[in-house]
């Protein structure tokens, strides 16, 4: 974990739990406790599509939500469960990004949308906790390859997301600023709302 | 298939209704499945131009998961709000009432028959009847084509990542059309990566404040691609995208040449006091479905704008 770089292209096999709104409410709600053991966990914001068959749920459509609204409860994870990698996607905050290089952990960026490819890389649902929230339970997935995956903050705390979010704040002032002047391409060839 | 006459129009028969929930229920599921051509072009298209590799990678897979789509799985896991708009021709009587029922009975069978997973709820109890369908869901906008013998009805399943970077400003007369263009570069920029881009950025312009936020939204269901009627407004368009795409945001927002794939501007008159501008932003499945119901012989006819 600590060896990757923001930008780098990675895939992950093995355990991911899945959460994320309602879940982390619900996990607040209970005194930050967990019905099991997430210490070193490595966790995914989603609320997947599943079906049942028999007393097992079986993926249909798995894929990842935007990560800002769970973003308050990333601190508290990492320093209650040492949380490795959070999966997601949109980013998260510049406070989420220092408690990540506080506990050298990882925020993967997943390709939001994609939800078909990432749902092949399901390889099944081990376990389901917190039913009464469905979809929104905490789920136990078993993946193989889950990727393609960007390190969009290190466990250096290097934020890829805030990176391109300020430049382009930058250059939004150099877009609105010279709308009087040299740059006018909303204004030319007659250009008009 | 016309019965009774209501005035001077005849009404359509009980079997319109079936069809049009089979519709429904149908669009439903084929826009979360079948990603429009124009979208799946403008996409191509991005490929091509981009600089950035990562950008590049990024729309690789998500033209792959487009092809997983065709192969009969949902793009997407969020399944949306589910919003149509119905056109109703007036060549005969069509029961308002009952064009809302079989919506909605559509909504809850494409729900519940996928199965996919419902992700309305009670905006305060946060309870969800699992069914896709509240008070209020699904969202239905209705209008009329004078003399037309089919009803259209175009429905989008509009995912919570890019609908929550949603914008209204009631700017004044005194701020031109330039306050326009800021406002919808700055609702760009405060969206970054978190609604999933390349966007249809969706801009309405004038109305009341609901119908201006209402533009914004149809803006963003009009083809990647086809520009406004108006040539002011289409140049508008390619001139504000252009300025988009300097942005750096890109897919995800994790950089690169193409954080929108298109600008679509709507408008509506309004008040001499007033200059609202709305902006409503799609991600880049830009996920929707059209169908056309005759009246005569109930055949349904599938595309992907009116």
């Amino acid at each position: 974990m600590r060896e990757l770089r923001v930008g780098d292209q990675v895939a992950i096999s093995g355990t991911v739990w899945g959460l994320r709104d309602a879940t982390l409410i619900h996990w607040q709600r209970q005194g930050f406790e967990f019905p099991v053991d997430m210490r070193e966990a490595v966790v995914l914001h989603t609320q997947p599509n599943v079906r049942r068959e028999g007393n097992r749920w079986l993926p249909v459509c798995v894929g990842t939500t935007t990560s800002q609204r769970m973003d308050r409860f990333t601190r508290p994870l990492l320093e209650r469960y040492r949380i490795r990698a959070i999966l997601g996607k949109g980013g998260l905050s510049p406070d989420s990004a220092r408690a990540m290089a506080e506990h050298g952990s990882v925020y993967l960026a997943v390709i939001g949308g994609a939800a078909s490819v990432e749902t092949l890389q399901i390889e099944e649902i081990e376990a389901v906790y917190w039913e009464h929230l469905m979809p929104e339970c905490l789920w136990c997935f078993r993946v193989r390859h889950l990727g393609p995956l960007f390190v969009a903050i290190d466990a250096r705390g290097a934020n890829l997301h805030q990176e391109v979010a300020a430049e382009a704040q930058r250059r939004l002032e150099g877009l609105t600023a010279s709308a009087g002047g040299d740059r006018q391409t909303a204004a030319k060839a007659g250009a008009r709302p | 298939m016309t019965t009774a006459t209501h005035g001077r129009v005849p009404a359509v028969s009980d079997a319109f209704y079936e069809v049009l929930e089979e519709t429904a229920c149908q669009a439903y599921v084929m826009a979360l499945k079948d990603i429009p051509p124009d979208v799946r072009r403008g996409l191509a298209h991005a490929v091509e131009r981009e600089s950035s590799e990562r950008a590049v990678a990024v729309m690789r897979t998500m033209l792959e998961a487009i092809e997983l789509g065709d192969r009969d799985m949902l793009v997407c896991q969020d399944t949306g709000i589910p919003i149509y708009w119905v056109r109703i021709g007036t060549a005969a009587f069509v029961d308002g009432d009952r064009i809302r029922q079989a919506i909605e009975t559509g909504v809850r069978r494409a729900t519940l028959e996928t199965p996919f997973r419902s992700s309305i709820v009670h905006p305060v109890e946060r309870v969800n009847r699992q069914d896709s369908t509240g008070e209020g869901i699904p969202v239905l906008h209705f209008d009329f084509e004078p003399g037309i013998g089919h009803l259209s009805l175009l429905m989008m399943p509009k995912g919570s990542g890019s609908e929550n970077w949603s914008f209204l400003r009631m700017l004044v007369p005194a701020d031109g059309d330039e306050a326009i263009r800021s406002f919808a570069l700055q609702a760009v920029v405060e969206a970054g990566g978190r609604a999933c881009p390349p966007l249809v950025v969706g801009i309405g312009l004038g109305g009341s404040s609901d119908q201006c936020v209402s533009l914004a939204k149809i803006a963003t269901a009009r083809p990647v691609g086809q520009r406004h009627p108006d040539p002011k407004v289409a140049a508008f368009e390619e001139a504000l995208l252009e300025d988009i795409n300097t942005l750096g945001i890109g897919p995800q927002g994790l950089g690169g040449d193409t954080t929108a794939l298109d600008v679509h501007v709507e408008r509506a008159w309004t008040h001499n006091s007033m200059n609202p501008v709305a902006v409503n932003m799609q991600c880049w499945r830009g996920e929707r479905r059209r169908a056309r119901i005759a009246y005569d012989d109930l055949s349904v006819d599938w595309g992907y704008w009116w």
